[in-house]
């Protein structure tokens, strides 16, 4: 027992290895900044029931400037309340569950679907890839909107269909970057070794190729995840989104945009909300970029 | 080369017919559904029967199919349920307006983002550099539906409030056409697209800047200006072609986002009101139109690209 683990030699456990290339970042003030941002909106969503200082369907005095007392005189909605008379920033707080619940599982679903493919496709490559490729390009040749309009238009809308929607629409991405890396992997030398040894095809892809892929993907993945989070916001804002009244923080801008010139406060605190959050991924993308090519 | 042009251009037709049978099989599959569509909710089966026989319906598919392309490819899409005209007679005016709204942020926002990612390309890592590509990530991070209400809280809210100039909030044109109302649409395309063309041309500059042939100018003495103008640009211009003809397929979504929100009647929005009016002919109609524009900048971009690109262009 002792003998076998003298012969081992010592290698840090996957997490701590993990955990040790997150610490990276902090080289980086770009990253660290959206970093930041991601973790205070992720704050904000896991306790939105304690910092939200109304329920976010409760109605009062509608229309209400920012900082203005509420119905018992004595509470302040912070941000003002909406034409429904519902507190702004409570809203803000509770849709920002919304978005972080779908963007992630959205973006989980597309990686799920578009990784195996362009394993497959690079690996594989003769018909597999011109087949996968060609189905890629399809989809990939409208333009996203108009995709997601037909898709959600037909299947109707609900925050299950968003997530189809969005896996339908980002897994060819996906796929294309997955196949360009494998292109260049499977020439490796590990990986002829693992061919020799006769190891399944799925091991090769799955063990060898796709753990040294994954510098360029989790760039990648902050880069969607942005991305996924203006579209979801998108569609609430087309009124293709999750259905009323629980708040979305597209819809909320749908909702109030005819009042703009009235009262634009309603409509311009989520506007910066939204921006907020996918700055957040796009900066940490930006920063785990700078920090991995510098290596 | 021209032999890639055919092939590029055969992909391309043979994409476009993917599509389009993609789209008969999702909209037309159903022949019930689509009765439903024309007619409305509250009509009997025997009406539905009887139009579904008149137009043919009850024709195999691959039939329905190759009729409904070889109207698709005269123009001929129908008649849409909701407007209760051809297709192509709507159709026609509003691609007209959002080709003069796309044409204006194309132009601004190649002209802002060449600009840009020239002179960040030029001098890497200097304080310029980082701000531009900073600069662009932040715009980037802003959307269309978030900037064009901000952008009409400052310009048609607080700017005529403190100093009495604005802008108009629509830009429906309802009086005739106007240069001004075009103004806010077109900044709110020009601010989410520019970004993205700046650090692509940024990327392309730097990489040419670290070349050889580059380090041989400066080197044998040739004034800075003229190592950028002859030697560095008609290298880095290359790639951000590609980027701006790509970038028309993003224009497009954001175009249907500027059209419904400033109220103007184009493309996009006569899209996005036909998909919530289940107004098929016209989805369909729109979704052909809009994947052909895609496409037909892809190969064009795969062209040009080849054609500028001398080391493509000659072997």
């Amino acid at each position: 027992m002792t003998e076998e683990a003298i012969s081992v030699p010592h290698r840090e456990s996957a997490l701590l290895r993990l955990v040790k290339g997150a610490a990276l970042i902090r080289e980086s003030w770009v990253g660290m900044v959206g970093l930041a941002i991601i973790v205070f909106w992720a704050l904000v969503a896991l306790f939105a029931d304690v910092v939200a200082p109304f329920p976010p369907n409760a109605t009062g005095i509608p229309m209400l400037a920012p900082g203005g007392a509420g119905l018992d005189g004595t509470s302040v909605h912070w941000l003002g309340t909406d034409q429904l008379g519902r507190d702004i920033l409570s809203r803000i707080i509770f849709g920002s569950r919304q978005v972080l619940l779908y963007a992630p599982l959205a973006t989980f679903c597309a990686y799920a679907v578009g990784v195996p493919m362009g394993l497959a496709a690079g690996y594989r490559r003769g018909i597999t890839d011109e087949v996968l490729s060609f189905i890629a390009n399809v989809i990939l040749s409208f333009p996203v909107l108009v995709l997601y309009i037909i898709i959600i238009a037909t299947i109707g809308a609900s925050g299950i269909n968003i997530v189809i929607a969005v896996t339908f629409a980002s897994a060819p991405g996906i796929m294309r970057i997955v196949r360009g890396l494998v292109l260049d992997l499977r020439n490796r030398e590990y990986v002829f070794a693992a061919e020799t040894r006769g190891e399944p095809a799925w091991r090769i892809m799955m063990i060898e190729i796709l753990p040294n892929a994954r510098g360029p993907l989790i760039v990648d993945a902050c880069l969607r995840l942005g991305y996924v989070i203006i579209t979801i916001g998108t569609l609430g804002f087309l009124g293709l989104g999750l259905p009323p009244p629980d708040p979305d923080w597209g819809k909320m801008i749908t909702e109030t945009r005819q009042f703009i010139t009235i009262f634009p406060h309603m409509a311009i605190f989520p506007c910066i909300a939204i921006s907020s959050l996918v700055l957040g991924f796009n900066l940490l993308a930006d920063g785990l970029r700078e920090v991995s090519l510098r290596d | 080369m021209l032999i890639f042009i055919a092939r590029r251009i055969g992909t391309m037709v043979l994409t476009m017919l993917v599509v389009s049978l993609i789209l008969f099989l999702l909209l037309e599959i159903n022949v019930e559904g689509v009765a439903i569509k024309v007619l409305g909710a509250f009509t009997s089966d025997q009406q539905r029967e009887i139009w579904l026989e008149e137009n043919g319906y009850f024709d195999p598919l691959p039939l329905r199919y190759a009729r409904w392309v070889g109207n698709a490819v005269v123009g001929d899409f129908g008649e849409s349920v909701r407007f209760k005209v051809p297709v192509s007679e709507i159709l026609l005016p509003r691609i007209w307006s959002t080709a003069v709204l796309g044409f204006w942020a194309l132009l601004f926002a190649s002209a802002i983002g060449l600009f840009l990612g020239v002179i960040a390309g030029m001098r890497e890592g200097s304080k310029l550099d980082r701000t531009v590509s900073v600069g662009s990530i932040v715009t980037t991070s802003v959307p269309e539906f978030a900037s064009a209400p901000l952008l009409s809280a400052l310009f048609v809210f607080y700017l005529p409030q403190t100093i009495g100039w604005g802008l108009p909030g629509t830009s429906s044109m309802s009086s005739g056409f106007d240069w001004v109302q075009l103004i806010l649409p077109v900044m709110v395309l020009v601010l989410y697209d520019f970004g993205y063309i700046a650090r692509m041309t940024r990327a392309s500059m730097a990489e040419v800047m670290m070349t050889h042939y580059i380090r041989t100018a400066v080197l044998k003495g040739l004034p800075y200006g003229t190592v950028i103008r002859k030697h560095a640009l008609r290298n880095a211009l290359i790639a951000p072609f590609t980027v701006i003809m790509l970038q028309i397929n993003w224009l497009l979504s954001g175009v249907i986002v500027v059209e419904f929100f400033f109220a103007y009647k184009g493309f996009g929005s006569l899209l996005l009101e036909a998909s919530l009016n289940q107004d098929i002919f016209l989805i369909e109609a729109c979704a052909m139109v809009a994947v052909f524009v895609a496409v037909a900048t892809q190969t064009l971009a795969d062209i040009g690209y080849t054609y500028l690109n001398p080391r493509i262009r000659f072997s």
